[in-house]
């Protein structure tokens, strides 16, 4: 028989996942290993590490990790690709630590159209410090901070990411993905691979947002956590493409 | 070697350049904005790379990848900037990051003003950042200094992997004074550095679990984490022995005066003039304030010194902290300052001494 599906390489097998059951950010580190895999790129890639569950997976992955200071990964990638043209960077980056205290460094380096790839994994919430109010929670979503929910009044509204930086002219290629049904799975990996590929033709900055669960902090078990995503978080966060400047080029 | 005149600031970052610095990063503020603006239009010229950071916070962060992806790499501010680079020099301290740094300090606290100051001792050589970690503080009196240290500082930091600070001033930063200039590392003495760190940088290694860089600047294992202290504190006690001071005078002295930086090279020249008056007077001017000195102030006779009296650009005093704890109560100290960006009279220094040998 064919062999057609195999644990990716860049997962050491004799650790262990230190994610929550349903994690969504295990999903996306397998698909990150499988397009580094895919493209040839293993021996290249340096992952920036936000400070967030991100960090769960810097013990397990078998490629270069770096941990930044909370929302910093995207001036210590500035600082390696600058100086290492050569390697394959991206941030992995939860919204707390992109949109919140990373902001200035996130759409600084946005707007500098530095050469790298962000992976921002968008739960919503803060997961690692136990569920707290995030730039990108719901309005109505209850958080240990906002405890009756976000209250526009507040907190203000979420925060978009993928339209906040398609207003800067720099960004090469922007797209939000999700990874709550095998089809969409697909699209994070492809999209994941598309941003790795400008990256090494030199295009520029790349993001891929993806919207995920967090099952622990959202109080759901993981297969509502997929119901969730379909019902109330991709009307606030419409999937698609938003920036993709080869397609200008033709 | 060629002598040129030129600023501090400017020497200070051509050193950087000769001493193999590839990336800078750094944001505006005086009185050092002549570092980023001399770097870049000089780091290009070499293959380097400049970046002006959105914030110092961000600068910090990105020499911290830089460094961590084995290049030579610094950044510079004043006071208040510095105080935001605290964050990314803590965490080069953990992950055992080679970096250097250099404050050109000015008044505080606060925005505090624009002028050169001291005021900045305590966080200097104490606490640069969370997590008690201490580093290598080299404090320059003359440009000449200035640029020495700074080349010196970059072996330092990768001899060790640790970051070393640079506590100079605004008179540093903004003096002219002629300079002979290190001599310039080749471009393949800068590609070596680079390869030698090659083993550890995170830069991409070939698919293999034991190679890979991991750069860790926290440990989720406790036991993990107090390994790393108790590995760094031996690297700090190592240090011990490179503290340096400059001792002037001090044999037959009856009044020492102490003082780093700018404010030591203004009491040296108040010595000069109280032995011309036939005061004994001798200057401990630690050049290292951290690893501190210690052995300069045991080395003096006390039964002969009658005093020492420190000198700062600082109010309240700081640098007088660690002068007494070298002095261990054998003699009084005695101090004379000022602050607010007023920089140290001679005049002042000279009648304190008198006042405290008539007294
Ligand atoms: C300077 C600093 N402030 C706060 C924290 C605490 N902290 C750790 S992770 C985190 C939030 C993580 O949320 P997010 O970025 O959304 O990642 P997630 O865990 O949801 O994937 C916070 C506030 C920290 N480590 N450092
Ligand atoms: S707390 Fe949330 S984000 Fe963190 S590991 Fe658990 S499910 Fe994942
Ligand atoms: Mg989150």
């Amino acid at each position: 028989m064919e062999k057609i599906y195999t644990r990716t390489k860049t997962i050491q097998e004799d650790k262990v996942s230190g994610f929550c059951p349903g994690c969504m950010h295990s999903t996306v580190i397998k698909l990150v290993g499988e397009a580094l895999e895919e493209l040839n790129l293993v021996d290249k890639a340096v992952c920036v590490q936000g400070i967030g569950c991100c960090g769960l997976h810097m013990d397990y992955i078998a490629y270069d990790d770096i941990t930044a200071a909370h929302g910093r990964a995207c001036a210590v990638a500035t600082g390696i690709k600058r100086t290492n043209p050569g390697s394959l960077v991206f941030t992995y980056q939860g919204d707390g630590d992109f949109a919140s205290i990373g902001l200035a460094e996130s759409v600084s380096a946005a707007n500098r159209g530095e050469n790298f790839t962000v992976i921002f994994v968008n739960n919503g919430i803060y997961g690692m410090t136990g569920g707290q109010l995030s730039p990108t929670t719901l309005v109505g979503m209850k958080a240990t901070t906002a405890p009756k929910g976000r209250d526009p009044k507040e907190h203000g509204y979420p925060m978009h990411m993928c339209e906040i930086l398609n207003e800067l002219k720099a960004p090469y290629y922007l797209e939000r993905t999700s990874c709550n049904n095998p089809a969409n799975v697909m699209k994070t990996k492809n999209a994941i691979k598309k941003a790795f590929q400008y990256q090494m033709e030199g295009k520029g900055f790349s993001m891929v947002e993806v919207i995920t669960s967090c099952p622990t902090n959202w109080g759901l078990d993981p297969l509502k956590a997929l119901d969730f995503i379909e019902e109330k978080m991709l009307p606030e966060y419409p999937l698609g493409c938003f920036r993709d400047r080869s397609k200008e080029e033709g | 070697m060629s002598r040129v005149f030129m600023k501090g600031t400017e020497a200070v970052a051509e050193a950087a350049v000769r001493a193999g610095c590839r990336f800078f990063a750094g944001y505006p503020i005086t009185p050092q904005n002549e570092v980023p603006e001399y770097l870049s239009r000089r780091l290009p010229e070499v293959g380097g790379v400049f970046v002006q950071g959105e914030s110092e916070v961000a600068s910090v962060n990105m020499v911290y990848g830089a460094a961590a992806a084995g290049t030579r790499s610094m950044t510079s501010s004043s006071s208040p900037g510095i105080a935001l680079k605290s964050e990314g020099v803590s965490y080069c301290a953990s992950a055992r990051i080679p970096m250097v740094y250099c404050n050109f300090a000015r008044g505080g606290p606060g925005v505090g003003s624009i002028q050169p100051a001291q005021q900045d001792y305590l966080q200097a050589t104490k606490a640069s950042g969370n997590g008690g970690f201490r580093m290598p503080v080299l404090a320059p009196a003359t440009v000449q200094e200035a640029v020495d240290m700074t080349y010196r500082a970059f072996d330092w930091a990768d001899r060790d992997r640790t970051p070393v600070l640079i506590l100079a001033d605004g008179v540093i930063g903004t003096m002219m004074e002629p300079v002979v200039l290190p001599e310039m590392k080749s471009d393949e003495e800068v590609a070596a550095i680079k390869e030698s760190k090659k083993k550890w940088a995170c830069i991409g290694h070939p698919l293999d679990y034991a190679h890979r860089s991991w750069i860790e600047p926290g440990q989720w294992s406790t036991q993990k984490m107090q390994k790393c202290n108790e590995d760094a504190a031996a690297l700090y006690r190592s240090w011990e022995k490179e503290a340096e001071a400059e001792e002037y005078q001090t044999e037959d002295a009856e009044i020492i005066l102490t003082a780093y930086g700018i404010s030591g090279r203004i009491a040296k020249s108040a010595v000069n003039l109280l032995r011309a008056e036939g005061i004994k007077a001798g200057l401990i001017r630690p050049k290292t304030v951290y690893p501190f000195p210690n052995y300069a102030y045991d080395k003096l006779d006390y039964g002969k010194v009658k005093a020492i009296l420190d000198v700062e650009m600082s109010i309240p005093a700081l640098f007088v902290e660690d002068v007494d704890m070298a002095v261990k109560g054998r003699c009084p100290i005695e101090t004379c300052l000022c602050s607010g960006g007023n920089i140290m009279s001679r005049d002042a220094v000279i009648a304190a001494a008198k006042k405290i040998m008539e007294g």
